[in-house]
């Protein structure tokens, strides 16, 4: 029997650029920038005050105001950027028994948590609340997604900090490829700005403290970075086995053609310096998808403007692609959207579905100078229209999870 | 504090916990039927009331409480309202 093949139906971003793909792929290829100074809490004292907030965040139209109320921010925005992709695909009728649900988060309800624990300090265990737990918990959004629709597929929650979004997509594409289920909702979510998440990170020299100039603070590949930007929101893709998609009139973005996934077994956070979990990442994708190292158009980075990330992912591509890879247009959403950790697979991958779709690579923005050690072409600061057959979404995520996903064309 | 004034005080709280219009929350109002609060629902609300009205509901008292009027009348006894 051939091999199932899976395509991408429907996109919904969630993201401190935009809300829905027309916004979102706006200020992507815009060259717009989501981070701005916190206004969540109060940053005084902070060496960080600087992020990717989503601003007035509306639940109503996405959860009646019980549900908003029983569950963290992050399951708000994996029910919007679910509930909009859904609606991005036509809404199309499924067996709810072959559709499965892989939401992904990289920390989970930790301000519901912290909320419950200053209860549980002020007030006593008599005080703390029934909703603390299925609140906190990270497969919450898996959970309530497949609640919200009816769908009782498989249903998971992968947890691999900033590869876990990567991590979705490439599990529920392996679900519909294994014949466990015919339509997936693959994504991952984040809220995790946070007093306590900033100072932590913080203390790991792991953030950008440009905070006198937010929208430039996030410059993957450029000389003068000096860390991520936190972020926060969703992304979910719809993806569907494809003869299905095809028979129904689908609107299709791009084809999910390979994963593949590795780990650095080197260092809890910083990447193996030659960049060898992320090479074999990339290798495995690219033997999963049937493709060659010649054939990549453009690579969707992790790029998160951390000194170490952006050079060790250099280093793998060049490893990876051999002498394609400077040829080859690298850019970073992460530029203007910030680092969403765990939703952030999900929404660069959708950012690599559209730009096969679309022809348009968008930029890598706050690029000024060139890193002798990043020496490849980052589309700098504007978007480029480009034929774009073959993208590679790569994800690396702290705990040395990598995950890389490989988009094509749709080509029957 | 007298009875009536409880009462309508024990329902606003109730129909702000649960997420449910006020003029549905009535002594007669059952929780699982009439407000779909689920024993998770219950726990939550009845620690607002605690919150609200500085008093200790045990678990065990809880047992059996199915309308907002039971809910009512396990307040008035903590705070010595009478009907």
């Amino acid at each position: 029997m051939a091999r199932r093949r899976i395509v991408i139906t429907g996109i919904g971003p969630v993201t401190p650029v935009g809300v829905g793909v027309g916004p979102f792929w706006e200020a992507l290829t815009a060259g717009r920038s989501g981070v701005g100074p916190i206004r969540s809490f109060d940053t005084a004292g902070f060496s960080v005050r600087i992020a990717g907030e989503i601003h007035d965040f509306d639940t109503d139209p996405w959860m009646t105001p019980k549900e908003a109320k029983r569950t963290d921010r992050a399951v708000h925005f994996a029910l919007a950027a679910a509930k909009l992709a859904w609606r991005d695909a036509g809404e199309p009728s499924v067996d709810h028994a072959r559709t499965g649900v892989m939401f992904s988060t990289g920390i989970g309800g930790l301000g519901s948590l912290l909320n419950q624990h200053k209860v549980f300090l002020d007030k006593g265990a008599d005080r703390v609340s029934p909703f603390m737990v299925p609140m906190l918990m990270p497969n919450a959004s898996a959970g309530h997604v497949a609640m919200a629709f009816g769908f009782t597929g498989p249903n998971a929650c992968i947890t691999t900090a900033c590869a876990a979004g990567a991590h979705a997509v490439g599990e529920a594409y392996r679900l519909i490829r294994d014949g466990l289920a015919d339509v997936c909702i693959a994504g991952g979510t984040e809220a995790s700005i946070l007093e306590l998440t900033i100072a932590g990170f913080a203390q790991m020299q792991a953030l950008s403290r440009r905070n006198d100039e937010p929208e430039r603070a996030s410059r993957p590949f450029d000389r003068d970075r000096d860390g991520f930007i936190l972020s926060e929101g969703a992304g979910a893709l719809i993806l569907e086995e494809a003869e299905r998609a095809v028979a129904r009139g689908a609107r299709i973005y791009a084809e999910v053609a390979g994963y593949g996934a590795s780990a650095d077994a080197y260092h809890i956070t910083a990447p193996e310096p030659e960049g060898l979990g992320a090479i074999q990442a990339i290798q495995a994708c690219l033997e999963d998808a049937g493709e060659s190292p010649d054939a990549v158009d453009y690579i969707n980075a992790h790029g998160t403007s951390t000194q170490l990330n952006d050079a060790s992912e250099t280093r793998a591509l060049k490893k990876a692609l051999g002498d394609h890879a400077r040829r080859t247009p690298v850019s970073s959403t992460k530029s203007m959207t910030g680092h969403m950790l765990g939703a952030a697979g999900a929404v660069e991958g959708a950012a690599a579905a559209l730009a096969i779709h679309e022809g348009v690579i968008p930029p890598t923005i706050n690029y000024e100078h060139q890193d002798e050690v990043c020496d490849l072409d980052y589309v700098p600061n504007e978007a480029r229209r480009a034929d774009v057959r073959l993208a590679l979404s790569n994800s690396f995520g702290f705990g040395g999870q990598n995950a890389t996903i490989a988009f094509r064309r749709w080509e029957a | 504090m007298d009875m009536a004034e409880l009462q309508d005080k024990v329902c606003a709280i109730l129909a702000d916990n649960l997420s449910v219009p006020e003029d549905k929350v009535n002594p007669e109002s059952r929780f699982q039927e009439d407000l779909d609060a689920d024993s998770l629902d219950l726990v939550e609300a009845v620690l607002a009331l605690e919150e609200e009205f500085g008093v200790t509901i045990p678990e065990e008292e809880m047992e059996g409480v199915k309308t907002v009027g039971q809910a009512i009348q396990l307040v008035a006894t903590k705070l010595g309202v009478a009907a």
